[in-house]
């Protein structure tokens, strides 16, 4: 994979021991290519990344489309170690590289109305057999509110490990927000939508009970069939390694809680 | 010599059993096939131990071994139920005495599976278990039907058998509850997700099993109207 030249931002440089690159690469949840965690390693590959454009519309006063090539030259790139907490009770520690989406959605202009931002995935059916199962009503769609979207801690994100994003990481382009479980950021996208509404993601959709608008991670509220109090860590100690336990807001609390303030968040988990 | 060629016609019965009329299974070819049904129900676990030296657990081991113990408790119960289909499939009566080990696998994956849990799940937590148990009608079912399961691998053994009498069968009939509940817990699982391709496999065999005994049960009242 091409060199995706950054420079590190030091706020951002973990303490933690990073994942190792193999196993961020091979152990992915990117249901487009099959529910299992080897299938978007297996058949990602074939995945059309170039050309590749974004399509910015809905409330903001510059819609357009916008070529990969644009978007990687908007903003100097950065890397940013962030951790990667799943719902599903395991988390990596990552070196992410791009700048915060904030530099996009200023670019673009939101109007007023602008409440929420939705993101698409991309669909190639001819590569992606995931799409013929029924678990999700595709295109693969996310959101955040726009607050959130805008914090500096959510990345516009091109690659990983000092290169581009491999495709089954979300190549070429993909949003990362880290005090969130990892379903919520969108991988590969082609349409940034705007909205007054609060978009219903493909998870709300797909199971509502077990799946919420914020998905912030929050030891202390469960997932229905399991408790989120604690995490594995891939590739920490083996089968001996106890779990680790899980930090509100996956740790960046002190950055993010307050967009939460007065908000029940066992209710709008 | 005579051994051998009287294990051939074993396999030969089993591979056509059209050609049975005459039950050709005795003691001796049942003591041939057990060690051989040994070797077949330890397989998952050296598979384990296999992809375990080459470093083929996963990056997620723990999570591997969990959902992959499960999945064969679920392999050796279909199997268990199997057993007396086709003894009377292939009218075979001492077929019959291969069932004790197929059960006997199943609790012991089962066990397996429950020692994941506790172990990679919950740190071996009591109060975090018990919360769990609690909490998760997916975990209850599970530990409920490992309870039942327990209750018949404590009593599998023909003294216990021959002590019980006929409450002995009273009891091992709640394989059937085992069985729809471990069905459950797993529909359970994969309900978040709506991947039910798999669960659904699983419980149509069941439902196999189960609606073959349910028309063994019915048969002769049908007869009786003729």
């Amino acid at each position: 994979l091409a060199a995706l030249p950054s420079t590190p931002n030091p706020e951002f440089m973990s303490v933690e021991k990073i994942t190792e690159r193999v196993q961020a690469t091979t152990y992915n949840n990117f249901y487009e290519f099959g529910m299992d965690k080897s299938d978007p390693e297996r058949y990602a590959g074939q995945m059309k990344v170039s050309p590749w454009s974004v399509q910015v519309e809905g409330e903001v006063g510059k819609p357009g489309t916008y070529a990969i090539e644009d978007l990687l030259a908007l903003e100097p790139m950065q890397e940013r170690i962030y951790r990667l907490r799943c719902v599903e009770g395991w988390s990596m520690v990552i070196p992410w590289i791009g700048y915060p989406l904030s530099a996009l959605l200023s670019k673009v202009e939101p109007t007023g109305n602008a409440k929420y931002v939705e993101f698409i995935t991309d669909m190639q059916p001819e590569v992606m057999p995931g799409l013929k199962s029924s678990v999700i009503d595709w295109p693969y769609r996310e959101g955040l509110r726009m607050d959130e979207a805008m914090h500096p801690l959510t990345l516009l994100t091109f690659g990983m490990y000092g290169e581009v994003l491999p495709n089954q990481n979300g190549a070429p382009v993909r949003i990362v927000v880290p005090w969130k479980y990892g379903f919520k950021s969108a991988k590969s996208i082609v349409t940034i939508r705007l909205t007054e509404k609060q978009p219903t993601s493909s998870w709300m959709q797909s199971a509502p009970r077990e799946y919420g608008f914020y998905s912030n991670v929050n030891p202390t509220v469960p997932h229905p069939r399991w408790s989120q109090a604690t995490e594995r860590r891939i590739g920490e100690g083996g089968l001996f390694a106890p779990r680790r336990k899980t930090l509100m807001f996956n740790g960046y609390e002190e950055q993010v809680a307050s967009m939460y303030s007065g908000m029940d968040l066992a209710k709008f988990y | 010599m005579a051994t051998r060629s009287k294990w051939l016609q074993c396999i030969a019965a089993w591979i056509w059993p059209s050609s049975t009329e005459v039950p050709t299974l005795s003691a001796t070819h049942i003591a041939w096939a057990k060690p051989l049904l040994f070797v077949a129900g330890m397989y998952p676990l050296l598979r384990w131990f296999y992809l375990g030296l080459t470093d083929g657990l996963t990056v997620n081991p723990t999570e591997f071994l969990t959902r992959s113990s499960g999945t064969w408790t679920l392999v050796c119960l279909m199997a268990t139920l199997l057993v007396s289909p086709l003894r009377d499939w292939l009218n075979e009566p001492a077929l019959i005495r291969l069932r004790r080990m197929c059960g006997l696998f199943t609790f012991f994956y089962a066990t397996l599976h429950l020692l994941a849990w506790a172990w990679w799940e919950q740190n071996f937590v009591l109060a975090d278990m018990g919360l769990d148990i609690v909490k998760r009608p997916f975990v209850t079912v599970g530990v409920v039907a490992f309870l039942v399961m327990l209750g018949m691998a404590l009593t599998s053994s023909h003294r216990a058998m021959v002590a019980m009498g006929r409450y002995w069968k009273a009891l091992h009939r709640w394989i059937y509850l085992v069985a729809v509940l471990s069905i459950i817990h797993y529909w359970l699982h994969k309900a978040g997700k709506n991947d039910f391709l798999e669960v659904t496999i699983y419980g149509l065999v069941l439902a196999a099993l189960l609606g073959w005994r349910l028309w063994r049960y019915c048969r002769p009242k049908r007869a009786g109207f003729k």
